[in-house]
C-alpha cells in the first residue's frame, strides 16, 4: 500500500476526488499523487490545492480513446507506486474505471456517493437495484479503482505543499480518429446545481406546463422532470431529467407534480432537503416520500399556485 | 460480419419490494436489462442496415435460456449463453471473462455491443473491461452508430459535448437507453424463436480460470432510510404556509 492516484480530465471533478483521496489518506497513511493529462491549467490548480502532481504533457493522448487513457493511467499507477486509483463517475471516468480496474487486475466500485474507512477498507456507498437500495462495499483486491459520483465532495481548498513534476509515458498507436466534436447545444441550466427545482411527470398535461414553469420562476427555481417527459413526450430536453439515468440532484426544495414515485426516479431527488409532492393518485408512492404531500387535480391546484406565487 | 450483443438477465426491478429495509428478490421474475433492450435494438437495425448475422451472448443461471427468448424473438439470429446456476450473482470481473471468452468462440467479429449500464447494479464496468480482454478499442455512452466496411462512425453523448469518432472495426459500443425504441416482437416471433438455434456452453468450455475469491465484497444493501415529515396538505393556501415556514416563500 503505498499511495492513492487521482485523475479526471475536469478540474472541478479532480478537486472533488482531491478532498476524497485526502479523507482516504488521512486513515490509511497513503500518500496522494495526481495526475493530469495535456492540461497546464488543471496541473497548476492542482499545486495550488497542495497536491503532489504529476503531468503528462506534450504526449499525444487522445482523451475520446478510452484504452489510450487506461495505458496511461496503467503505467503512472506502476511508476508512482499507487494502489489505489480514484476517478470521477463522469460517463468518461465510468467508462475508463471498468478498463483500467480489467488492466490492473483490480476490482472496481462506480457511482460511489460517500466512503468511509473502516480497518484499513474503504467502505464505499452506492445505488442498487436500480436505487431501490443502497449498497455498502468494499474492494478486497489489493489494487482498487473506485469511481466517485460528480457533488458527492467539496472541491478541495487551497493549500501550501504542492509540487508539480512532468512524466512522460510510451503511446502506441490509436485505432480511434476524433473527426468533431461539439458542445452540447442550448440548454445551459445545471439541474443538479440548482437550489429549489419543479419537477413535473407525466400526471401533469402539456398544456399547463407554462404554469409549472412560472412556478419555478416565482420561486426563484428550475424546472426538470421524469424520463418520460423528456424521452417520450419530448416536452424538455433530455439534461432536465432526474433520475437512476438521469441527474442526481439535491435541491433545497422539491415540488414534483404528477410523478407517481418508482424508484429509478426517486434516487435522483431522494437527497432533497424539504419534498412537496402533488398528485392526484392517493397511492402514489411519491406522496409518502414526502414533507407535504397533497392529493389533489394538478389542473385546479396549478393555476391557483402560480397565481398566489406570482 | 457477426455483431455481438450482450445481455444481461436481471430481476424484474419493478416487483423487488422492500420489506424492513431489505429487497425481497425471491419469486421475482426475471427480465433483461432495459438499456440492454437497446443494445439489443441497435444491433437488430445495423444488422439489417447491412445484412450481418446478430448474436446475443449472455451468462448466468439456467434461466438465462428462456429469459433469452425475448431477444431472439425481437430480432437476434442466434445465442451463445453460458449457464451455470452457480453464477447467479456473480461480480462484473466474472461476468466480463465469461463474455469475453464466449466472444472469443465467434468468428468474424465485427462489432460488439453492450447498454451502458445494467439493470440492477448499473455499474458500467463490463463493457469496457470485455473491450480490455479482447484488446479491442471501444466507445461508450453511444447515441449513433453507422457501419462502413471496415470502420465505423459512433457518435459519443457526454454530458457537455457530442464527438463524432471513426473506429477501426472489431470494436467494442455501449450505447445510451435513448438511442433508439427498442421494437416488441409480434406473437409469431415469438413462436418462433424457440426454433432458433442456441449454442449452451458450460463453465469448462470456456478457456478461463474462475477466481476462489471476489473481488468486491457486500457488506449491507438495505432502502436508504427516508425521514420525512409527511405532512398532508389540504388546500393551496396550507401549502404556501408550510413554505413560507420553511423559508422558501417570502424571504
Amino acid at each position: 500500500m503505498a499511495g492513492i492516484l487521482i485523475y479526471s480530465e475536469k478540474s472541478k471533478l479532480a478537486l472533488e476526488l482531491l478532498t476524497a483521496a485526502r479523507l482516504i489518506a488521512k486513515d490509511n497513511g497513503l500518500d496522494v499523487k495526481v495526475l493530469c493529462i495535456n492540461s497546464d491549467e488543471q496541473a497548476e490548480e492542482m499545486v495550488a490545492r497542495g497536491a503532489e502532481t504529476y503531468h503528462i504533457k506534450g504526449q499525444i493522448i487522445e482523451l475520446a480513446d478510452t484504452a489510450a487513457v487506461a495505458s496511461a493511467l496503467q503505467e503512472a499507477v506502476g511508476k508512482l507506486d499507487t494502489s489505489i486509483v480514484l476517478l470521477s463517475s463522469n460517463r468518461r471516468g465510468k467508462e475508463l474505471a471498468g478498463r483500467l480496474a480489467q488492466k490492473l487486475d483490480a476490482g472496481c466500485l462506480s457511482d460511489v456517493t460517500s466512503l468511509q474507512v473502516k480497518g484499513g477498507k474503504v467502505q464505499c456507498s452506492r445505488n442498487a437495484l436500480g436505487g431501490a437500495t443502497i449498497s455498502v462495499q468494499q474492494i478486497e483486491t489489493d489494487r482498487q479503482v473506485i469511481a466517485l459520483a460528480p457533488r458527492s465532495f467539496e472541491p478541495a481548498s487551497p493549500q501550501d505543499g504542492g509540487s508539480l513534476k512532468e512524466m512522460a509515458i510510451l503511446v502506441g498507436a490509436s485505432n480511434i480518429k476524433v473527426l468533431e466534436s461539439r458542445s452540447k447545444a442550448g440548454d445551459v441550466v445545471d439541474i443538479e446545481a440548482a437550489e429549489i427545482l419543479v419537477v413535473v411527470g407525466q400526471g401533469m398535461e402539456q398544456a399547463d406546463m407554462l404554469l409549472a414553469e412560472s412556478i419555478a420562476r416565482s420561486l426563484g427555481g428550475e424546472i426538470a422532470c421524469s424520463k418520460p417527459i423528456a424521452t417520450d413526450k419530448k416536452w424538455l430536453p433530455e439534461d432536465r431529467i432526474v433520475g437512476l439515468s438521469g441527474k442526481k440532484c439535491k435541491p433545497q426544495l422539491a415540488i414534483i407534480l404528477g410523478v407517481s414515485g418508482q424508484v429509478q426516479f426517486n434516487v435522483g431527488i431522494r437527497d432533497a432537503n424539504t419534498i412537496v409532492a402533488i398528485n392526484n393518485d392517493e397511492n402514489a408512492y411519491i406522496l409518502q416520500m414526502a414533507d407535504y404531500a397533497m392529493v389533489a387535480d394538478l389542473k385546479v391546484i396549478l393555476p391557483e399556485l402560480s397565481k398566489t406565487l406570482g | 460480419m457477426n455483431i455481438i450483443v450482450a445481455m444481461k438477465q436481471v430481476p424484474d426491478l419493478q416487483q423487488v419490494r422492500i420489506r424492513n429495509r431489505e429487497p425481497v428478490i425471491e419469486g421475482v421474475p426475471y427480465t433483461l436489462g432495459i438499456i440492454d433492450k437497446n443494445a439489443l435494438e441497435a444491433g437488430i437495425q445495423l444488422k439489417e442496415a447491412t445484412g450481418s448475422n446478430l448474436i446475443v451472448v449472455s451468462a448466468g443461471n439456467e434461466e438465462v435460456e428462456e429469459t433469452i427468448k425475448e431477444a431472439l424473438a425481437a430480432g437476434a439470429d442466434e445465442a451463445y449463453l453460458v449457464l451455470d446456476d452457480k453464477l447467479d450473482g456473480m461480480e462484473s470481473s466474472l461476468t466480463a471473462s465469461l463474455l469475453a471468452a464466449t466472444i472469443k468462440k465467434i468468428e468474424e467479429v465485427g462489432l460488439v455491443i453492450f447498454g451502458e449500464g445494467s439493470g440492477d447494479n448499473y455499474s458500467g464496468q463490463v463493457g469496457s473491461r470485455v473491450a480490455e480482454i479482447l484488446d479491442l478499442p471501444q466507445v461508450g455512452y453511444v447515441s449513433k452508430i453507422e457501419l462502413d466496411g471496415t470502420t465505423a462512425k459512433i457518435t459519443r453523448s457526454l454530458e457537455d459535448c457530442e464527438e463524432l469518432l471513426e473506429v477501426q472495426l472489431p470494436m467494442v459500443v455501449t450505447v445510451l437507453g435513448d438511442i433508439n425504441e427498442p421494437r416488441i416482437p409480434s406473437v409469431s416471433q415469438i413462436l418462433k424463436a424457440g426454433r432458433k438455434p442456441k449454442e449452451i456452453l458450460e463453465l469448462d468450455d470456456l478457456d478461463i480460470e474462475i477466481p476462489k475469491d471476489k473481488k468486491i465484497s457486500t457488506l449491507s444493501n438495505l432502502a436508504p432510510e427516508t425521514d420525512r415529515k409527511r405532512v398532508a396538505v389540504k388546500s393551496v393556501s396550507d401549502l404556501i404556509t408550510a413554505l413560507q415556514a420553511e423559508g422558501f416563500v417570502g424571504r
